[in-house]
């Protein structure tokens, strides 16, 4: 594992990438419609259902999904196992991309975007007890913080390149950086620990629109226990996907450990949903088989699965079930947010929500603008480690 | 190469702050107290004979305009029929068998309002007599108002670039000028009358005793989802007429018992921090990009 992390180079405009492009063409048209005409004639949210993909997916379930960054920083740094490190830097990576964008999607989302600034600013206005602050706050430092820890990437590659104002800059930057680099990344857990629980809290104040088999003072744990259950889901998923497009080695051994990792966390995941299911007394909900009950079900099968697939060290070597099981564990994150901000979410008689397809179309051109950043980025800078250049896509 | 779990445990004791996350721990927060003061309503159902007037005269009020209704075509005028951007009061039916009710709606003005403690930048607030109003120059548009509403009452303006939330005001620009709120003012049956939300229990508990025929034996809002300025008599279940049965509590008083309970005024996330800094410094030799462990 001496391997540097490498720009993996190749030409950028596939065919996969144009279509990519294409997506994203297609949601500046409609994101040209939504500030135009109002969130009303471009999506299906109405005044029951005030919230809808574009905070339950791109902002809640989005910014789970990069929670990678935070995963891995977390067992490298924390728990000391810095053979993780060549982890680090991808994931960090796909966290600053989905935190923007998460970010993005929320200037999208709210209605009177232009005074967004007030929030960090205005200090004097804040509310204390609204849990949503804390998550604003919390994930504008975080997109910060994010892309400093990703900045050697860039400043590695100036400094190689020409003389010039970037040049200069990285050869202050870089060693400056490395001096206040334990804070920086201290901030880069602490961060998301505040609003990935915080995200769970913001709907404690739904209580009596939330359906009661998800409603519970254990929102803000569940929430953080499973984004970190996705994060470490979604560098295997990355990293699978990433040595396939690019060629570089798998680290198979290396993300079989790491889907280790994803076993306490999804027991401890199921152990607290069911105790906090029994002794809210909601077991018998649970047992109902109605609508709720088998979403329930799914869920827990969801979280379930992967865990036994993953359980056994002879098994999770195997590049199949690592895959199979972080696609499994990520759905199980994903549902188990729609769930708490949309599907068990419930305004009263008289009202119904359905993405429209504008609100669908900016979801996926924000999700296109992601990867085809994320494509550009490990093409043109060191981020991936191990293996050889790219021959092709 | 398996992970090794004491290591993993013994991390996780390190961010101990994080059992504060457990909100048996935290200290209830405690009960709001209706304020000094506090204004409010009475709407008496059974008085309401549902001319609307109160609903014109709100729209007038509040300079909202005629609202007009789809359904009916072009023509009918001021016929909204649910509570939207356009409309902070409506008057509604209820019919089954052989019950029947008027029900009027607008804010409830909650003692310990859900919108309140939602909203990150204080566009919604407490303020004067205990009226619960709006911002605009602070509200960004999140719409957390709308989801923390226990009676679904901020309308948002969906239709336009520029929105804001709308919601009663109990007119409080009247109010400023001495006048009542428009809807108190102009009913014809007194089926809606204003004043110090304290002197309107005591005048609804003095019918429900006079008449406990005519009345569901309750003052709604006396109590309900921690008591609201704003009381309702009916002689049908409040269920029916879409008052929800909230409990005593407000969901302010478990949401911010939580996130109290996590944040320990600030305490935590800084212990939190150092200790992880502390965890770092140790583990520092993982922070290089250059020297790999083997
Ligand atoms: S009824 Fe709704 S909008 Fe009115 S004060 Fe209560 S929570 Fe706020
Ligand atoms: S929409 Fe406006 S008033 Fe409502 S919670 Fe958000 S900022 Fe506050
Ligand atoms: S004006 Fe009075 S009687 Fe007429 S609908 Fe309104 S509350 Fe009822």
């Amino acid at each position: 594992m001496t391997d540097h992390a490498r720009a993996v180079g190749g030409p950028l405009f596939t065919g996969f990438f144009r279509l990519l492009a294409l997506i994203f063409g297609i949601s500046l048209l409609m994101l040209a419609w939504r500030f135009a005409s109002g969130i009303g004639a471009t999506s299906g949210l109405s005044d029951g259902y005030p919230w809808g993909i574009w905070i339950a997916f791109d902002v809640v379930t989005g910014t789970a999904l990069a929670c990678g960054g935070y995963a891995v920083a977390l067992l490298c740094y924390v728990f000391n196992k810095g053979k993780y490190h060549p982890l680090v830097r991808p994931a960090i990576l796909t966290s600053a991309l989905g935190y923007s964008l998460a970010g993005f999607a929320i200037s999208v989302d709210v209605g009177r975007y232009w005074g967004l600034w007030k929030i960090p600013v205005k200090v004097n206005h804040w509310n204390l007890n609204s849990a949503l602050l804390e998550v604003a706050l919390c994930v504008m430092a975080y997109i910060v913080v994010l892309w400093i820890e990703l900045s050697p990437a860039f400043m590695e590659k100036w400094k190689e390149g020409p003389d010039g104002v970037l040049k200069s800059l990285s050869e202050i930057g870089h060693p400056l950086l490395n001096k206040v680099l334990i804070w920086i990344i201290a901030l880069g857990l602490l961060l998301p620990t505040m609003h990935q629980s915080s995200l769970g809290s913001v709907m404690l104040l739904a209580h009596q629109k939330l359906h009661a088999l998800w409603y519970s003072p254990f929102l803000p744990l569940m929430f953080l226990v499973s984004c970190l259950g996705m994060g470490y889901a979604v560098v295997v998923f990355e990293s699978t996907l990433s040595s396939r497009a690019f060629g570089t080695a798998r680290e198979t051994g290396m993300l079989a450990s790491l889907s280790g990792a994803m076993v306490p966390i999804l027991a401890i995941f199921i152990c607290i949903r069911f105790a906090d299911v029994i002794f809210r007394g909601q077991l018998s909900t649970a047992l109902s088989f109605g609508r709720y009950s088998l979403l329930f079900w799914c869920e827990i099968l969801l979280f379930l699965v992967p865990m036994i697939m993953l359980a056994s060290k002879a098994r999770r070597a195997s590049v199949t079930v690592q895959f199979n099981a972080s696609l499994l564990m990520i759905g199980a994150g994903i549902l188990y947010r729609f769930d708490t901000y949309l599907v068990a979410f419930s305004p009263g008689p008289g009202w119904t929500y359905f993405p429209s397809l504008p609100e669908v179309m900016i979801t996926l051109g924000i999700l296109s603008l992601e990867i085809m950043l994320y494509v550009f980025i490990v093409k043109r800078y060191p981020i991936l480690s191990g293996g050889p250049t790219a021959v092709s896509e | 190469m398996s992970m090794d779990r004491r290591d993993m445990l013994k991390g996780l004791a390190t961010g101990g702050a994080l059992a504060a996350l457990a909100p048996g721990v935290a200290q209830a927060r405690e009960r709001k107290e209706l304020p000094d003061g506090a204004l409010g309503m009475l709407y008496d159902a059974t008085l309401c004979i549902g001319c609307k007037t109160c609903v014109t005269a709100c729209h007038e009020a509040n300079e909202l305009g005629p609202a007009t209704q789809d359904s009916f075509g072009q023509g009918l005028y001021d016929a909204p029929d649910r509570l939207s951007s356009d409309t902070k009061n409506i008057i509604q039916l209820f019919q089954e068998d052989d019950e029947q009710s008027f029900v009027k709606r607008q804010c409830m003005h909650c003692i310990d309002p859900g919108c309140v403690s939602a909203c990150m930048i204080g566009a919604l607030q407490k303020r004067e007599g205990g009226i619960v109003t709006y911002e605009i120059d602070k509200c960004v548009g999140c719409r957390y108002c709308q989801i923390a509403c226990p009676f679904n009452i901020p309308k948002f303006e969906w239709e336009t670039p520029t929105p804001k939330i709308v919601k009663c005001e109990l007119c409080n620009h009247l109010i400023a000028q001495g006048q009542i709120p428009a809807c108190c003012d102009v009913c014809p049956r007194g089926a809606v009358i204003f004043g110090k939300t304290a002197e309107l229990l005591v005048e609804a508990k003095r019918r429900l005793e006079e008449s406990p025929d005519k009345y569901v034996p309750k003052v709604y809002g006396e109590h309900d989802g921690g008591g609201t300025q704003v009381l309702y008599l009916a002689g049908v279940d409040f269920g029916k007429l879409g008052l929800p049965a909230l409990g005593e509590q407000s969901s302010p008083a478990l949401s911010e018992t939580v996130q109290h309970g996590i944040y320990q005024g600030f305490v935590a996330p800084v212990v939190l921090y150092a200790a992880l800094g502390a965890v770092l410094w140790r583990n520092r030799k993982n922070l290089s990009d250059e020297e790999d462990t083997p």
